[in-house]
Parts: structure tokens; sequence; C-alpha cells
């Protein structure tokens, strides 16, 4: 057996936030310490984990598996791919650079750090999940102490209701999702006579044809049984990756959550939507995709525009970018709707490019609101004589945001596009003829988003300072510039550099169209 | 059938009852000698004793998997009945713990006696395979629980919810006995497993065993806190001492799913099998529904924490029943695991609220504002016991929720699991609710820490460990609970 990486990687968090909890309470710059100890330790094995992956292999590696709880056919069961490796190291990168701006904390930073580490273990846990029951077990570590953080560490105004609406579309989605999941085990299990909850066996057995029966529905009628139930699974999960029309949690759990919260949330918590619902609804029920995914692309193309003109609408640089959120992950549901390599692995770059260009930005606008206490940007300005390099990594992560070229939105969004124009060649769909359109459609939403952001750019860090501001604003501290300089490097690094991470996605998302057939 | 004669060794198997009816005698005997400043040391006496019982059961009365029926039938010696008497010493052993500090309780040797013999006539209820022994056992349990809702009794609230106890179980209790009449009067029997041949041979006619069917449901469901039968509970668990509110939660409640499991699953299987339509399945199924949504959503207007959790208390006995109606090895197993989890669970969140009450005087929901400043290891130990009431991973709640989710989904019962999740989505939101004022909300000015004393801080730390054990090693307890739910088919 080797060594067990991704077990590590995935309990480090939990471990580190129970140890936490036995500092005592006024030790808190120790406090602070040993949470950089043990993400700093998380993004290492990450960064490890990331670059050791053999891409000419493919496939799930470093997979572990124990018998968790045979008698219902549970094991613990990890591994990754060329889809959920790169999830992996962004949630490494995104724990570490929220220890390092979370520095300020100073109120229980203990409670604090421990809860962030709880969900971290969470996320990893569930990037690395190829066991449904397990998948769930994590998914709801990941869901709850984000009810605490925003409630108890957030913003004072909205943090209550925020963290209460966040919570409840979060949990409601995942019991959704889970008599989904559940169906699935029940007909898995009756069709072969061995009950499991492992993924790669269910994957196998649905493709074995378990799944082709019909279903009897009352007031529809005889459906097919993926028909029926990839729509709850999918949008079960989807809530999270904030799909249209259930992504209202979003903008006001991102306002309302501490900087650092709001970075894992936008970061990485809607990936975790996103990816589960890749992972279980479209990879285990991929008839029920074929069926259901064209009409979701009319959703996806409201969320990607629509959350585009309201970001363009705030005022509060927060509900921005928080806005701004939902529409680019929209643009990750619409890449998965496509059904094609290009959409694919469009989406899964952009799950990773926009989980750390919004971390990023959500890191700016913290670092701008705890100085100057104000996101209004009626309010704000000049503020790049005073926090010049706040303005890099808010530049940088815009311009990324906006497509542009050498920056990892790039790599990710325009094979979104190219994916979706062709997807109409694959589908006999009513919606097939107008695949092209509505690419155009969405691809406007691109020039929204540049004139958002460059317009807050120019009414945040230009014109005039207020005179109150001149006196009491100063510039971040080191560790900011350091957070700021990891999520710089990164985003550059994938926009230059492709060959870091397409053809790992590539070969995850190969493996993931075949069980659509061929492609 | 598996009537054995009586041996000498038989008595082994109720080794740990006499070793109970010994403590109850020597915590009375210690009661009247020790003088008045260390009897505190009652409710250690009374925990180790139980504990200890646990051991020698253990040790001695593991069944060996034959499920004789001992003592002229009345005992049937199988591992559902092992698996509920450890239940029930566990939360007598945890409830004389966390009872040691509590005024007007704590230092009375008769309060721990009661409690004593009430787990002995649980230990039968689980144990007895003919309803003669049965009934015996239940009024054991309930003449105690009676006296113990009204112990504290100058205290009006205590005393009413004594007296209202009191009059719903006589009442209900009456109720099954007349259906245990029916039974006998057209079996001419007495033990459970004879009457289920009858009823699997079709010797007694459906409409009997129907009504007979219903008129248990009254009992049992008086126990288990089950709608219709439930509107003592918030009264009873407001007025009673908190440590029997805690008691009855648990015990009384497990002791009613044993006998439910019992009689309806082990006696009137014959009848769910050879008409599942007109059975007590579908009345069982409807009142699972029917009990865990009326159960959350009259706990969502709660401020009083013990009448909360008196509502939350019947919206469990919702989703475990939902285990039993799967009727299943599965669903019986999920039910009985579902049992073990909410044990702990329900016995951490009472303690905290005991100890709270102690320093606070208040069981408002309201007046835990900024517990998690006043006492952060209390706030960490209710949240720990608040989320796995919630359904959260990875404690004890979430798995218990998913295995009655799934046994139920393989019985194809998808409309009671959905059910099931919605429910679960209400009652995360009142407990979340609760975890809001201890950890978000500031403590009121001058507000003082909450003193811990050592049986509390040994009773809590073993709770929080064990909801988390439960949560995430869970196949062991499982293969337990689906052992003792074969016992059953």
């Amino acid at each position: 057996m080797q060594f067990p990486f991704l077990s590590i990687i995935t309990f480090t968090p939990m471990i580190v936030g129970v140890l936490l909890l036995l500092i005592p309470e006024d030790r808190k710059t120790e406090t602070r310490v040993a949470a950089l100890a043990g993400a700093a330790l998380c993004l290492g094995m990450s960064l490890f984990v990331y670059f050791s992956y053999n891409v000419g292999q493919g496939g799930y590696q470093f997979v572990e598996k124990f018998d968790w709880i045979p008698r219902f056919g549970i094991s613990y069961h990890v591994g990754v791919d060329g889809i959920s490796n790169p999830m992996v190291l962004l949630t490494g990168i995104v724990i570490f650079t929220g220890v390092l701006i979370s520095w300020g904390i100073d109120d229980r930073p203990r409670e604090f750090f421990a809860f962030l580490f709880i969900l971290a273990t969470g996320v990893f846990g569930v990037f690395v999940s190829l066991d449904l029951f397990q998948l769930f077990f994590f998914y709801e570590i990941a869901v709850f102490p984000m009810y605490l953080l925003i409630a108890i560490w957030g913003w004072k105004v909205t943090r209550e209701y925020a963290a209460m609406k966040l919570t409840l579309f979060l949990f409601i989605g995942s019991v959704v999702s889970l008599v989904g999941a559940l169906a699935m085990y029940v007909t898995v299990g009756r069709a072969t006579g061995v009950y499991t909850f492992d993924m790669l066996k269910m994957a196998e057995a649905q493709a074995a044809g378990v799944f082709n029966f019909n279903l009897n529905v009352p007031l529809l009628g005889s459906r097919p049984f993926e028909w029926v139930w990839f729509p709850f699974v999918f949008f079960g999960f989807a809530v999270l990756g904030g799909i249209y029309p259930f992504h209202n949690w979003s903008p006001d759990g991102h306002v309302a959550a501490p900087t650092a919260v709001s970075m894992f949330h936008a970061g990485v918590l809607m990936k975790l939507g996103a990816f589960a619902a890749l992972r279980v609804g479209i990879m285990l029920l991929p008839e029920g995709a074929r069926a259901h995914l064209p009409w979701i692309v009319v959703l996806t193309v409201i969320n990607v525009v629509y959350g585009a003109f309201i970001a363009m609408r705030q005022t509060d640089l927060k509900y921005m970018i928080g806005y701004s959120s939902v529409s680019h992950m929209g643009l990750v549901s619409m890449a998965f709707a496509t059904m094609n390599y290009t959409g694919y692995v469009g989406g899964a770059m952009q799950m990773f490019a926009h989980g750390v260009m919004t971390a990023m930005l959500f890191a700016t606008v913290g670092m701008v609101y705890d100085r100057a206490h104000t996101r209004q940007m009626p309010e704000l300005g000049g503020m790049a004589r005073k926090m010049p390099f706040v303005l890099l990594g808010f530049t940088i992560a815009s311009l990324s945001s906006m497509g542009m070229p050498g920056f990892a939105g790039f790599m990710a969004e325009l094979p979104i596009f190219m994916g979706l124009w062709r997807a109409g060649t694959n589908t006999a769909d009513f919606i097939a003829p107008y695949y092209a359109w509505i690419a155009v459609i969405s691809a406007l939403a691109i020039v929204i988003t540049a004139a958002y952001l460059l317009i807050a750019i120019q009414r945040v860090f230009f014109g005039e300072i207020s005179e109150e501001h001149d006196h009491h604003v100063g510039d971040v501290t080191v560790l900011d510039k350091v957070a700021i300089t990891v999520l710089s490097i990164t985003i550059v690094a994938v926009g230059l550099f492709p060959i870091l991470m397409g053809p790992m996605v590539s070969s995850g998302v190969i493996a993931v169209l075949r069980i659509f057939g061929g492609a | 059938m598996n009537l054995v004669d009586f041996q000498s060794a038989h008595l082994l198997v109720l080794a740990p009852e006499f070793l109970l009816v010994i403590l109850a005698a020597v915590v009375m005997g210690l009661d009247v000698s020790l003088p008045e400043s260390r009897r505190r040391q009652l409710g250690l006496v009374a925990a180790v004793g139980m504990f200890a019982a646990m051991a020698l059961a253990l040790i001695f009365s593991i069944p060996n998997g034959d499920n004789a029926l001992l003592f002229g039938g009345m005992i049937r010696n199988d591992l559902l009945s092992f698996v509920f008497r450890m239940i029930f010493m566990f939360a007598g052993a945890i409830t004389s713990l966390i009872s040691m500090d509590v005024e007007g309780l704590g230092r009375r040797g008769e309060y721990y006696a009661l409690l004593i013999a009430s787990v002995i006539g649980m230990n039968f209820m689980a144990a007895s395979a003919d309803l003669v022994m049965l009934y015996l056992a239940l009024e054991t349990t309930s003449i105690g629980l009676y006296v113990l809702a009204g112990f504290l009794r100058d205290n009006d609230k205590s005393a009413e919810a004594g007296l209202k106890y009191f009059l719903f179980g006589a009442f209900t209790a009456t109720v099954m006995l007349y259906g245990f009449s029916l039974l006998f009067g057209y079996t001419g029997q007495t033990n459970l497993y004879a009457i289920a041949a009858a009823i699997q041979n079709g010797s007694v006619p459906p409409f009997i065993t129907v009504v007979a069917s219903v008129l248990i449901i009254v009992g049992v469901g008086f126990k288990v806190a089950i709608v219709p039968f439930h509107f003592w509970t918030p009264d009873v668990y407001e007025g009673a001492p908190t440590p029997v509110t805690a008691f009855l939660s648990v015990a009384s409640k497990s002791a009613g799913f044993a006998v439910l499991l019992r009689v309806f699953v082990a006696g009137f299987q014959g009848m769910a099998l050879r008409m599942p339509g007109a059975s007590w399945l579908p009345m069982l199924m409807a009142i699972s529904a029917v009990t865990m949504t009326l159960g959350n959503l009259l706990a969502l207007k709660q401020n009083n924490i013990k009448r909360m959790l008196a509502y939350s208390s019947i919206a469990h006995a919702g989703y475990a029943l939902m285990g039993v109606v799967a009727f299943s090895q599965e669903g019986v197993a999920a039910a009985l695991f579902y049992l073990i989890g909410y044990v702990v669970t329900n016995l951490a969140a009472f303690a905290v609220v005991i100890l709270f009450a102690r320093v606070s005087g208040s069981d408002e929901i309201a007046d835990y504002a900024g517990l998690s400043r006043r006492s952060p290891p209390l706030a960490l130990a209710m949240l720990v016991a608040f989320l796995s009431l919630g359904g959260m991973p990875p404690l004890a709640g979430f798995i218990n929720k998913f295995f009655v989710f799934a046994a139920a989904m393989r019985s194809d019962l998808t409309w009671l699991v959905v059910v099931g999740v919605l429910n679960s989505i209400v009652g995360l939101y009142y407990y979340l609710i609760v975890l809001k004022w201890v950890w978000v909300k500031p403590a009121p000015e001058g507000a003082s820490p909450i003193p811990v004393s050592r049986p509390y801080v040994f009773a809590l730390s073993l709770l929080c460990f064990a909801i988390i054990f439960v949560g995430v090693v869970a196949a062991p307890w499982l293969d337990w609970a689906a052992q003792a739910a074969a016992s059953l088919f």
C-alpha cells in the first residue's frame, strides 16, 4: 500500500481544527501560527499530489479503499482524477491564503480557525470521494461550519439572516440529492444483488444498463429512471453551484461572510456543488443528463447574463463580486451542459480559474473594507495610492475574470463558448439549432463583466480619495501581500503555461465523456 | 417457539437485573446511614452500580443466539433485548451522574432508587415475551416514572407533570391491556410467540387482530410519544425535573420502541405478511409521517428549551418509526441504531440544559445568549449535541438518519423518505436557532461562567465522544443492531 496522501490532506485540517480548540483562549498568536502551519501542510501536500499525478496514465490515482460500513456497502474510498486534482490544489491554495488574510481576526480566533478548518476537511473530502455515502458525509461537514462562521464573524447587518438562508438552501439541496442517491443505491442493489455506495461500481452498473427501466410518476406517467432522478441529484447539488433560480442565497452569503469565509465560499464551496453535480448527477446518470441538459442550458444562460447585469447594478463592492460569482459559476454549469470535450475542458478549467480569481477578488475587497470601513463604491476612491499592492491583485483577478489572454480565465472561458457553439451538433433536441446564438448571448456577459470590473477599479482605486480615508487608511500587511502574491502567481502561471493544467484536465474529461459514449 | 425448561444457569441471564435490585437497596440504605453532607455521593454509587451492571451483562448475559424462551416463556433471551437493556442501563447511569448537583434530587436516595426501579422495569419490558410479563414490566417502569416526574412536589409544574403523566399513562395502559385481553381471548395464550404463531396460521379473525393492534398502539404510542398520543409530552417534559425529562426522553421512549418491535414486528408479523394493506403497517407509516411533521412544526414555535426538546423528541420518534415500518431487517437495525445515537445525543443536550438551569434558573432559549463566551466548553458540547440532533456529520444524528432513510427507500417508501428529508430541514432550522443564541448573541451584562463539576465533565465528555464515535465508527454498532434485528425475523 502506498502512502495515504489524500487521507492526510483531508484529515489534517480536521485534526488541526480540534487541536486549535485545545489551545488556551488567550494565546491568540500561537493559535494563528498553528493554523498557518496546518494550512501550509495542506497546501504542500496538495501541491505534491498535483504534480505527481501521472497524466499519461490518467484515471483515479492515489486511491485508498477500506471497508467502512460493509453491511450497507459503504467504503472509505478516495482518489483523484484529472478533474478533482486541480480542485484539491485550489482548496489548498485558498485555505492557505485564507489563513494569511484572517490574521487580523481578534474575536475568538481559536474558534474561527477551528471551524474554518473543519470546513476545509469537508471540502477536501468531497473532492476526493469515490463513495457516494462518503461524499454526502463530507458535503454536510462542509455546510454547517459556514453557518457559524458567517453568523458569528460576519457583517453585523445581515449575518444572521444570510447565514440561516445559506445553510437552509444548501441543506435542502443536499437532502434532495440524497433522495436521488438513495434511489440509485437501491436500484443498483436490487439489480446486481450487491448494495453498494461505491461510485465506480455504480457507474459500472449504470453502464451495464441497470437503470434502463421506466418508473411510474404521478401526473407524468411512465418515464425512464434516469429521467426522473437526474433533476433531483443535479439540482440538489447545483444549488451550491449557484444555478439559477436557486442562486439567491449566494450573494447574501458572500456579503455577510468574513473575508476568508467569502474566499472559501465563492472560491471553493461553490465548486463543490458544481463538482458533485458532475460527479454524481452527470457521471452516474448520463442518460438523464442527456435528456435534461438541453433545457438546463437555458437556465445557465440566464445565470451568466442576468448575474452579470445584476453585478453591474451594484454599488456595494462585495455584492458586485457575489453576483459576478453567480455569473461565472453559471459558465461552469453551462460548460457541463455542452456535453462535449471542449466545453468540459473549459468547465473544469473554469472551476479552478474562477476559484483562484474570486478568492483574490474577495480578499482584496476585504482588505479595502477593513481599512476604509465601507464597501460602497461611491464613497471610495484613490486607494491605489494607499495600497498599490491590492490594486495589483484586484487588477490581475479582474483581467482573468474578463477572460484576458495570458490569465487563467482565458484558458477557461474561451473553450466554454467554443464548446457551446458546437454543442448543437451532438444533440437532436429542439434547442439544437440555437446553440450558436446562445453562445453569442452568453459571451455578451464577458463584455458586461469587463465593464463592471473596470468601473470598479476606476472608482475604488483611482480618482479622489476622501479626506477621511486619506488620514486613516494605511497599506496592507506583509501577510496580505504574500496572499496576493500566491494567488497572482497561480492565475498568471495557469494563464501563461496552460500545460500545467490542460493535459491533466483533459485526461479527466475524456474519461467523463467516455460515459456519454465516444466523443 | 423455543421453550426451555428452567436451569439455574438461566439466572445468569438476569444477573444485571439482580445487581440493580441490590443496588436500589444499597442506595436506600446509604441514604439513611450517610450524613447529609456526603449524600451527593449517592448519585455516584447509582451510576457506578449501573455501569457495573452493564459490565456484568457484557460478561455473563450476552445471548448465545438460540433465542430461547426462559422462565416458562416469560423472557426471551435474544440480542434485541440485550441491546435495549444496555441502552436503559447506560441512560440510567448517565441520568444519575447528571442528577447529582440538582437541587431537590441529587441528595435523595429514594430518587435514585426509583430511577433504578424504572430501569429494571424497562429491562424486563425489552426482554419479556409474554403479555403478562410485559404488562407487569410496563407498570413497574411507569409507576416509578410517575413519581419521578412529580418528584419536586413543592413545585407546581412538577406536581402537574406527575399527575398528568400518571393520568395519561394509566389510561393508555388500560386501553393496551384491553388489546392484550382480546388476543388472549381469541388464542388462549399469553405468550407473544404463541400468539404470533396463531396469527400466522390464521386462527385469529383478521378483524380482531386489527382491533387489538390499534389498542396496543395506544399504550405503546404513549410511551414512545407519537402523534396522536403525544399530548402529555411537552407539559410533562417541561414540568418534570430536568434529569427525569432526559431519562424519559431517551430511556422511556426506547422502552416503548422495544415493546413496539416485540409486539408488532415479531408478534403481529404474520398479520403484516398476510394482509399488508390492512395491517398495522400502513397505520404506523401514517403515524410516522404525521409524528415527525407535527413534532417539528410545533417545535419551531417554542421558547422554552425543554418544550422544544419535547417536540423534537416527538419528531425523532417519527424518524425512528420509519425504520420500523420499513419492516425489514435493515429497517429494524436502522431504528435500533437510531435509538442508540439518539440516546447519547439527547442526554448530552439535556446535560447542558441541567447545568445551565442550575446557574441561571431558566429554561428559556433566549437566556442562552452568549453561552459561548460564558462557558466555551459547554457551548461546544451544545454544538455537538444539537448538530447531531439536526443530523449533521460526523455526528451520530447524520448516520442515524441516513440509515433510516436508506432502509425506508429499500422498502419502496419513497414518499416517506421525502417527508423525512423535508422534516430534517425544518429540524435543522430550530436547532440552529438555539445555536444562534448560544454562539452569536452577546451575553447579558455580568453573566458569570457556568461551573461544571466533575461528574458532569465526565458525563458530557463521554457523551460527546460517543456522539462522534457512533457517527464515525458506525460499523460495529450497526452490526450489533442488525444481529439484534435478525432475532425478530
